[in-house]
């Protein structure tokens, strides 16, 4: 059972359901893409598979290799190998970077075990310079007084040291010019193997040429309504999210 | 390179009074010269006279004084040679400083000078006792020449009643000291009292930092502490002064500082409160030179009942001054605190500078911060603000560390860490900054002391 399951999930923030009756798989070393229109609750699936306070699930499940996550608390769930980088990361002023992303990968270590300060450095600067980050991201204050393109770039570097089984990557190409989203894409490439089940959520097919999706599913009004092959990716950026819809049996909810 | 270790000295106290208690024991009268006799007997005049602070008194408002009664405590007591070098080897500071004093229940325990600079250049670094008979002119100019103005009056009074531990640090002019400067205080037994004192000259175009401790033997004891530093700035001069006060978690602290600060000196002073139940801190600028300026850093986190009291007061006393005020205060559990700071612009005290900020940190729910700034202004041209907030960890923010895996508390740490860096940040000593940093680390994981 090495996969990300989503079976019949259904989710509501303040009463409103946004997902309704959610199914979705994805094998361990498979990269899925989800697309949809704005408002079909592609963020909302994000958030929720990573523990967010503010929802709440009414039915289903999401299970990481066959356990079920739901009801565990969000900093379970990473160390269960889980990882969402964020559309917007947070910034954490005074919090430096280096310091952070430590934290993160001390929380891994068996209880009582320290962290050897020499090979996390020479691990984060590696990564870092695949990412072609300068060095000088690791005193500054997490994503503080950084750009868009270095955000983003940052969320792969979190990913990239913390080896998730899984990994959602959540509109990580929007706010992205062209030079910021070859190297993102070149970052997230470099870890893409057998032992990483991918989730990429996009609005864009633009992404889907860096990064190449082996199947692709498109979400309107809060459930997946056809899946397909990186081809159908293609038909959705000529055709628009149109023709999904009017292939629908009941009027879609989005936006 | 020299070094010497005193032997701890045990001299019999001759405390008037009866069985050494701190009240009714009268004045703090040893051999020691006519002069300071004198004063500390008018001290204590002074301190029985005053009577306790009450909560209705404007300078106390908000402030809890119910709990305190002075007859539940000692006089410093005499301590054991074992337990004097057991203090001297707990007295762990910075890897590199230039020399250290250690102190327990205000009797000098040891006093080594890493760095020959001292002695070379002139540098008096003395016990305050040593200096009142060497040098009484000098201390005499300088010694406790500021009155506590915020409402401590009766406790410094009773410090000077009783003081005789501390530092005396005389910097001659132009003479700068690249290593700073280390004092620990210990208190030890059980309601025990202590009255650390810190007096720095730096005459014009000096330069040096002391760092000041303030901790207990045993850190469940009950205490009282009553410490007064006072820090004179001549022409040009830079002083770095800081004070960590981590007394045991059931002391009773309070703290008068006073700064002068003398033309374009430069005066930063810090206090990092980890410890006590109950602490009183006062700290006062005057801007007395042009061109003057004066840092006042505070950085706090407060756990289980305790109860933070900080008054500050930036007197603009002439033209072309700054002062700068950062208090941040960390708060969890059913911890109080309290801060009212002035900034005032005496008349005449054109193109002033001012800035008065304190941020509030709740980590619980049930924490409470109370924040007064007030403004006395009595100059044209001047640029001053202020302003006090108190808010919580972001719930976003703090997703977004759980969603990496980092624990709760964990984050919790981080986000303490990151509040308080802008405070450590302006010391711009990184060695020392790390070690703060770590104090409040280890406050963090050691929060055992506080539950009750």
């Amino acid at each position: 059972m090495s996969a990300l399951v989503i079976k019949d999930l259904h989710v509501s923030i303040a009463d409103k359901e946004i997902l309704r009756g959610l199914n979705l798989e994805i094998p361990k070393g498979e990269v899925h893409a989800v697309m949809g229109p704005n408002g079909s609750g592609k963020s909302t699936l994000s958030k929720v598979i990573a523990g967010h306070p503010d929802y709440t699930v009414t039915r289903g499940e999401v299970l990481l290799d066959g356990k079920n996550v739901l009801g565990l608390e969000p900093d379970e769930r990473s160390r269960m190998g889980l990882f969402l980088a964020f559309q917007y990361p947070l910034e954490i002023p005074g919090v430096s970077n280096a310091n952070f992303i430590r934290a993160a990968v001390q929380a891994r270590l068996p209880e009582g075990e320290e962290l050897e300060a020499t090979e996390f450095y020479a691990k984060l600067y590696e990564k870092m310079d695949l990412l072609e980050m300068p060095r000088a991201f690791t005193a500054r204050s997490v994503n503080e007084g950084f750009s868009g393109g270095e955000k983003k770039r940052n969320e792969i570097l979190q990913m990239a040291m913390l080896e998730p089984s899984y990994a959602i990557l959540d509109e990580t190409d929007s706010g992205l010019d062209i030079d910021a989203l070859k190297v993102v894409s070149n970052g997230v490439n470099a870890l893409r193997g057998p032992n990483l089940g991918i989730l990429l959520i996009t609005h864009y097919q633009r992404l889907l040429d860096y990064i190449v999706p082996d199947y692709v599913h498109v979400m309107v009004g809060g459930r997946i309504v056809q899946s397909g092959g990186k081809e159908l990716a293609l038909e959705l950026e000529a055709k628009g999210y149109d023709f999904i819809r009017e292939g629908l049996e009941e009027p879609a909810l989005a936006s | 390179m020299t070094s010497s270790i005193l032997e701890p000295e045990f001299m019999e106290q001759t405390l008037a009074g009866a069985a050494g208690k701190l009240l009714g024991a009268g004045p703090l009268l040893n051999d020691s010269p006519a002069w300071l006799q004198a004063l500390r007997s008018s001290a204590w005049q002074r301190f029985e006279a005053l009577p306790m602070p009450q909560r209705t008194d404007e300078t106390w408002r908000f402030s809890n004084v119910r709990g305190l009664d002075l007859s539940a405590y000692c006089a410093p007591q005499p301590l054991a040679a074992e337990a004097g070098d057991d203090l001297v080897a707990r007295s762990r500071g910075l890897d590199q400083v230039s020399g250290r004093m250690v102190f327990g229940n205000d009797q000098l325990l040891s006093q080594e000078a890493f760095s020959g600079q001292l002695r070379e250049k002139g540098v008096l670094w003395l016990p305050l006792e040593e200096a009142f008979e060497q040098h009484p002119d000098l201390v005499r100019k300088h010694f406790m020449r500021e009155d506590a103005i915020l409402g401590s009056q009766k406790f410094a009074a009773l410090h000077q009643s009783q003081v005789r531990a501390g530092t005396f640090l005389y910097v001659p002019r132009g003479v700068e000291l690249s290593l700073p400067l280390e004092t620990f205080h210990w208190m030890t037994g059980q309601a025990g009292a202590c009255f650390p004192h810190t007096l720095i000259v730096a005459e014009e175009r000096s330069k040096v930092t002391l760092v000041d401790y303030l901790q207990s033997a045993d850190p469940a004891s009950e205490g009282f502490a009553s410490g007064v530093s006072d820090l004179w700035l001549e022409a040009g001069a830079q002083v770095t002064y800081v004070c960590v006060q981590d007394w045991s978690a059931k002391a009773r602290s309070f703290q008068v500082n006073s700064t002068v600060v003398g033309r374009d000196a430069r005066a930063v002073a810090l206090s990092l409160q980890l410890g006590s139940a109950a602490v009183r801190s006062e700290s006062v600028s005057h801007l007395r030179g042009e061109g003057g300026r004066s840092e006042m850093l505070s950085l706090a986190l407060t756990l289980g009942r305790q109860e933070l009291d900080q008054r500050t007061f930036q007197i603009h006393e002439v033209p072309h001054t700054s002062s700068d005020l950062l208090y941040k205060v960390a708060l969890d559990d059913v911890s109080r605190s309290v801060f009212s700071g002035v900034i005032r612009v005496n008349p005449g005290a054109h193109q002033t500078d001012a800035y008065q900020k304190v941020r509030n940190l709740l980590l619980s729910d049930e924490a409470e911060a109370n924040s007064a700034p007030g403004l006395e202004i009595e100059a044209d041209d001047v640029r001053c603000t202020h302003g006090a907030t108190t808010g919580q960890i972001d719930e976003e923010e703090l997703f977004y560390l759980l969603s990496r895996g980092i624990p709760k508390k964990e984050a919790q740490k981080l986000f303490v860490d990151g509040f308080l860096q802008e405070v450590i940040a302006r010391l711009g000593h990184d060695a020392l900054g790390e070690s703060l940093r770590e104090k409040v680390h280890a406050k963090c994981g050691a929060n055992h002391h506080w539950a009750e």
